[in-house]
């Protein structure tokens, strides 16, 4: 118990001396969070609309002012026929148009022409611009007193202002403990196996096991400060409400963080250098994390093979848990299923991880 | 050989080999090493001496033959040696980003000293080395000569029966390669078995006995003074160049 303490108060110095691994460690929770809470912002803003109409009535004209009435969106440009619509798309000057037929007052006919180069915010668009025109049609149908038409009265449950921030914060600290816990564990392991240390500490009577563990605990003291840091920004900063326990929270958070540590560890035992160590800490967890944790890119919309693979990304679960703790509120035991396969992944990446480390002496 | 002897002996190795596959790194050797002695080991890069010395340090399993360190068995008793012996390697061993003292601390905890046995040891040690005022600087802060010295002090810190040294004069001039091995010397004269591996072949001359390995072979094991009358030359450089040549394996 001593020896190992005698090692978690050198990693300890190891880090507190280091100005860029103690920067690494605490600014760039910070980092992340102001980026992605507020400059990355998947958000409608500002969206570009010009207006086809041959024949301007009064109605569409309210339509119109209805539309530029929205904070979204703004009329930028009369368009006098078809063709130049696709012209003023490309040259950027509007991002949707607005069509409407010669004989809109008999028989109202609208056409939405969108610029789906980015699917996701066009689909926003759609949704946006489609509720704006239903809502017209509601009052103007109201006005005339003919039959109530069907109604729909949406709902947007747990993020009512759509807010990005809801999203992303649990996808960052999806990310920031993979990058704090595995990246920079695996890279001090392999430092000392670069600079020879490691032989010298093997040839001690010491246990590698301690060696390792005592490596761990300093990640994982900064993790959870880390943790702290990421959920006071995330609520006073980004107003994200916490509904639910936040003790569920940290309990599936300290799982997430040991098995990134994990990670780290089974990284550091497959390489050499610790270029090699960041290089796969970054291409073979952060990619995924980024791309198959449902942080960004919805996993239901991916083709059903990265949907198989995705689940193998611990980052899906916990992001999912976080999500359903955080911003849904929703009880323990609905996140149950992410807390247990997160165990078992760390379980299993902790013992594959020793083995190699076993093999490696032989 | 009597019973006395036999004790006297810190390495006893007979037979030992090591393979790789069909690579046979380390090919049968049989040698000894007396207490108090400073044994060489030479041998060009690739020679096999690098996982001969693994092997008694309990780094690596030997594939086959017998060997003994400190009197304990190196399949079975690894972590009985691992106490008894001390290792500093051309790298050295020390944290560049600890301090002076913190080191000493460091690597008498990992040797289970006690906290309060470590403070006046360490005093003493860095007493020797004139270094006391340099108790509280940090490692990388020092002169490469020094560096060398502290991690010499610190592997035979928990006055091992043996340490083994392994090129441990890498990369410094002949000058303070002759301070090191003063302090070689002195840790000699304490009773520590000194095992060095090196290439330098002005340190070869300062051990008692030198082993030359060639493609995994010890072919030659004498003192330096008798090798040079065996190959009738007259430096070690000579003798290791005739054996050096017969070397079949690459680097």
């Amino acid at each position: 118990m001593k020896k190992f303490l005698a090692f978690v108060q050198k990693e300890f110095y190891h880090i507190l001396r280091d100005k860029r691994t103690m920067l690494i460690l605490l600014a760039m929770p910070i980092a992340m969070i102001v980026i992605f809470g507020f400059a990355i912002s998947t958000e409608l803003q500002n969206v570009d609309v010009g207006v086809l109409a041959p024949n301007k009535t009064s109605s569409i004209r309210q339509i119109i002012n209805k539309i530029n009435a929205n904070k979204y969106f703004t009329i930028v440009k009369e368009i006098d026929n078809s063709k130049d619509i696709d012209k003023s798309m490309k040259q950027g000057d509007i991002d949707i148009a607005i069509v409407f037929n010669s004989n809109f007052n008999s028989d109202p006919k609208i056409q939405i022409v969108i610029d789906s180069s980015n699917p996701n915010l066009a689909n926003s668009e759609m949704f946006y611009i489609s509720s704006i025109l239903k809502d017209y049609f509601q009052d103007a149908n109201r006005n005339i007193n003919l039959k109530p038409s069907i109604k729909t009265n949406t709902r947007m449950l747990y993020n009512p202002q759509m807010k990005s921030s809801y999203n992303f914060v649990p996808g960052i600290m999806g990310m920031i403990f993979i990058l704090i816990c595995a990246l920079m564990t695996s890279v001090s392991i392999v430092r000392e196996k670069e600079r020879g240390s490691m032989e010298v500490l093997l040839v001690s009577p010491v246990k590698p096991i301690i060696i390792i563990f005592a490596k761990m605990v300093p990640y994982f003291v900064v993790s959870c400060a880390n943790l702290l840091t990421i959920l006071l920004l995330a609520f006073t900063l980004l107003q994200i409400p916490m509904n639910g326990s936040i003790l569920f929270l940290c309990l599936i958070s300290l799982i997430y963080i040991f098995l990134s540590l994990a990670f780290g560890l089974l990284v550091s035992s497959l390489v050499e250098t610790q270029v090699a160590a960041m290089f796969a800490s970054l291409l073979g967890l952060l990619l995924p994390v980024l791309m198959l944790s449902g942080m960004i890119f919805p996993i239901d919309n991916m083709p059903i093979i990265l949907q198989w693979i995705s689940n193998i990304v611990p980052a899906k679960w916990y992001i999912s848990a976080v999500r359903k703790i955080m911003i849904e509120g929703l009880e323990f035991t609905y996140v149950l299923k992410e807390s247990i396969i997160l165990t078992v992944m760390s379980i299993f990446l902790i013992i594959v991880a020793l083995k190699k480390y076993k093999n490696r002496l032989e | 050989m009597n019973n006395n002897d036999s004790i006297n002996k810190v390495i006893k190795v007979e037979n030992l080999t090591k393979k790789f596959g069909s690579f046979v790194a380390v090919d049968n050797i049989s040698f000894e090493v007396g207490k108090g002695e400073i044994f060489g080991f030479l041998g060009a890069n690739g020679a096999g001496k690098t996982t001969a010395m693994r092997m008694l340090c309990g780094l690596s399993k030997a594939s086959s033959g017998k060997a003994k360190v400190a009197g304990f068995d190196i399949y079975k008793q690894t972590e009985e040696i691992k106490k008894r012996i001390g290792y500093m390697s051309q790298k050295f061993s020390l944290y560049e980003d600890l301090t002076v003292y913190e080191n000493i601390r460091l690597y008498g905890g990992i040797y289970g000293i006690k906290e309060k046995d470590i403070k006046p040891r360490a005093y003493d040690l860095l007493e020797n080395l004139n270094f006391l005022d340099k108790k509280d600087a940090l490692v990388k802060s020092l002169p490469l000569g020094w560096k060398q010295k502290l991690a010499f002090s610190v592997a035979v810190f928990h006055k091992p029966k043996l340490v083994f040294l392994d090129e441990p004069t890498g990369g410094v001039d002949p000058k303070t390669r002759r301070q090191f091995w003063e302090q070689i010397y002195e840790a000699a004269s304490r009773g520590i078995t000194i095992f060095v591996t090196t290439h330098y072949m002005d340190e070869a001359e300062y051990c008692d006995r030198l082993s030359i390995m060639v493609d995994g072979k010890i072919e030659a094991l004498d003192s330096p003074q008798n090798l040079k009358k065996q190959f009738n030359v007259n430096s070690m450089e000579d003798v290791f160049h005739t054996l050096a040549s017969k070397a079949k394996r690459g680097d």
